[in-house]
């Protein structure tokens, strides 16, 4: 019914538009350079109108029940009153791209609101599990031990259970683990395509790369899972090398895979908007094209492929489907890559859709959520002040 | 004393035919000035002189051209050395992001010119003095070069130019991005460095061709129209497109 409402205002206000215009034509009296706002203007003043005023009625109808189609008669007459207020001298030009300015800024303002939103929850639901812990945020930080609903009773946690230690050593382990891999194959595959591949060969195989990056995680951890991490363990075997058959390396490796391609073409991105002034001020000192991208175009290029390789590692820490099913979910406090640990993403994941009551699992959830949030937002502004530091603007 | 000889030389970019039999004799310790109106060929001939056209795939080059009686388009020569020998300066100054230093130490440093700091330092010192900018940066060395005004910048390419000790110095509009101050500065370097090497300028000012160069080239359409002593081609042009380009009647 409201979405029918919808359209039906969406029909008065284009019939208004026309009207307005045609009146406005009229009140010229043929004359249209005697108008402040071209006819069209007006009519689109009404549009907005009716649009405006339409929507709002809809929302304020149907919230107190009453009938939506009552929203139509809201809409009819901000029409009128509208299209009865055309004269020579009226700014619809201006007040209609006032209105505008003011759509657009509540589009951004959504960005916005949602983002304090969401801290404002972490931070309010992590203050209530800090709370229920009695203030240990100390054995929360660096306790050894993550098994926060075990033995649990009354749904009382116990501070001695939750420390994230393990989870944060995990996720470490497999980030650095994918960036040893992501790293050099997604800068060097960068400097290929950009420096010395063909436009021919550039063309293709920039937008595979890309494709390789739309990839949904799933299927990279079904790979990890089924296919590589059986592989490293049978291999261990053959060396005598005990592998888990979930294990951070499998993980981290399949990880660094995914994270090439974004790493790659985003830095191939910025080596490519270094000026080209730059390469031919190195090669009519008689350098190689070598030492050119050596000497003078990857150090011009470097805050650029920093943050892309920031961008990387935010993938890596953040990514939970193949940790889930490649790295396993037990809490393991080690530095051995073979074993089996997992990460915080992975915990949130398991408190989450786990049996227990949702309201005694939300509390470590929410605060492994804030943990993780606070860990990239200081990661992203040491990045940032790294970039405006050593960024050179070109014209 | 002849420097670089060129004869018969087309060049040619894909179907468009650039540059159109162009034979010169570009003296040592000279300042050559080409001059031509936009599109005329003078700065695709001037980066055929170091190689630089090799960088650009459809570009096609015919006819001999000679350094010291040595053809530089010889299968045996590397271009990356001849750079080395024929520096060039470009028309917006394009110092590398590094400090002002390491800018002018580039070229020694890639050709091991040098094999120790202090010698290092003394190139350096020598081709910023030469590029009369050593008393403005002395105290600064180690800032980025791209922090000077784009006069210093532009003296700074010089000095980065001169660094690798060339022989010829290409210079393709070098004042163009510049403000008058500037400029005059620039000119005045020009004329300091003919002295020592052989220069090149490629100017859409026809007064500055005027003040700083003993010959002239008049390019037009491809084609090379006249070349002669400055003075004469600016008082007394033998063709009448040079004429009517130095008097203003095109171009």
């Amino acid at each position: 019914m409201a979405a029918f409402v919808a359209v039906l205002i969406t029909v008065i206000a284009a019939g208004f538009f026309f009207l307005s215009r045609r009146k406005a034509v009229l009140v010229s009296g043929g004359v249209l350079a005697s108008l402040h706002s071209r006819p069209g203007y007006h009519g689109f003043y009404s549009f907005l109108w009716v649009t405006l005023f339409g929507a709002g009625a809809l929302l304020v109808f149907t919230n107190l029940s009453l009938h939506p189609a009552l929203a139509l008669g809201v809409a009819a007459i901000a029409g009128i009153a509208s299209s009865l207020n055309i004269r020579a001298e009226t700014r619809a030009r201006n007040k209609s791209e006032k209105i505008v300015t003011g759509i657009l800024f509540a589009c951004a303002g959504v960005a916005v609101l949602t983002t304090i939103g969401i801290v404002l929850s972490l931070v309010f639901e992590t203050y209530n599990f800090f709370e229920s812990i009695g203030w240990r945020v100390d054995k929360f930080l660096f306790g050894p031990r993550w098994s926060p609903l075990s033995g649990l009773q009354d749904g009382v946690i116990d501070p001695d259970r939750v420390g994230i230690m393990p989870l944060l050593l995990g996720t470490a382990m497999i980030t650095g683990i994918a960036m040893l891999i992501a790293t050099p194959i997604g800068l060097f595959a960068a400097i290929f395509l950009s420096e010395f591949a063909s436009l021919r060969l550039r063309g293709w195989v920039k937008p595979m790369m890309e494709v390789l990056a739309g990839i949904p995680t799933v299927v990279y951890g079904f790979f990890a899972a089924i296919t590589v991490a059986p592989f490293l363990r049978d291999t261990g075997g053959l060396f005598g090398v005990n592998v888990a058959s979930e294990s951070a390396l499998a993980a981290g490796l399949v990880i660094g895979i995914m994270i090439i391609p974004s790493i790659s073409s985003l830095a191939d991105d910025v080596i490519n908007s270094v000026p080209q002034s730059l390469r031919d001020g190195s090669y009519a000192l008689g350098a190689t094209k070598a030492e050119t991208v050596r000497q003078v175009v990857l150090p011009a290029a470097l805050p650029g492929i920093f943050s892309a390789l920031l961008l990387g590692v935010s993938r890596a820490v953040g990514e939970t489907m193949v940790v889930v099913m490649a790295a396993g979910q037990g809490a393991n406090l080690t530095a051995n890559p073979l074993e089996a640990v997992t990460t915080v993403t992975v915990q949130i994941v398991m408190l989450i859709t786990g049996d227990t009551d949702a309201s005694t699992a939300a509390g470590p959830a929410f605060s492994l959520a804030f943990t993780l949030f606070c860990l990239t937002l200081v990661l992203n502004i040491l990045a940032m002040r790294f970039v405006r530091k050593y960024r050179e603007v070109y014209e | 004393m002849i420097k670089m000889k060129t004869r018969n030389v087309d060049v040619f970019y894909g179907e468009n035919h650039a540059i159109k039999d162009v034979s010169i004799d570009i003296l040592d310790k000279t300042v050559t000035a080409f001059i031509g109106p936009s599109g005329c060929g003078k700065s695709t001939f001037l980066r055929c002189l170091n190689r630089m056209n090799d960088t650009i795939s459809i570009c096609r080059i015919t006819g001999e051209l000679l350094m010291d009686d040595e053809d530089i388009y010889a299968k045996s020569v590397d271009p990356v050395q001849l750079r080395a020998r024929v520096g060039m300066v470009f028309q917006k100054p394009n110092p590398f992001p590094k400090s002002i230093y390491d800018n002018v130490a580039y070229g020694p440093k890639i050709h091991g010119l040098v094999d120790n700091k202090s010698d290092l330092d003394e190139v350096v010192e020598k081709s910023l003095k030469r590029a009369a900018i050593w008393a403005e940066v002395k105290d600064r060395l180690n800032e980025s070069g791209t922090s000077l005004s784009g006069g210093q910048q532009q003296r700074l390419c010089i000095a980065r130019a001169i660094a690798t000790a060339p022989e010829v110095l290409l210079m393709d509009e070098p004042a163009s991005a510049l403000d008058p101050i500037a400029t005059a500065q620039i000119e005045e370097l020009i004329d300091e460095l003919r002295h020592r090497y052989s220069v090149v300028i490629v100017t859409h000012s026809m007064q500055q061709a005027a003040r700083v160069s003993q010959k002239t080239a008049f390019f037009h359409m491809g084609d090379m129209v006249e070349y002669g002593d400055t003075t004469e081609i600016f008082t007394n042009p033998v063709d009448q497109r040079t004429q009517d380009y130095i008097t203003g009647r095109f171009g």
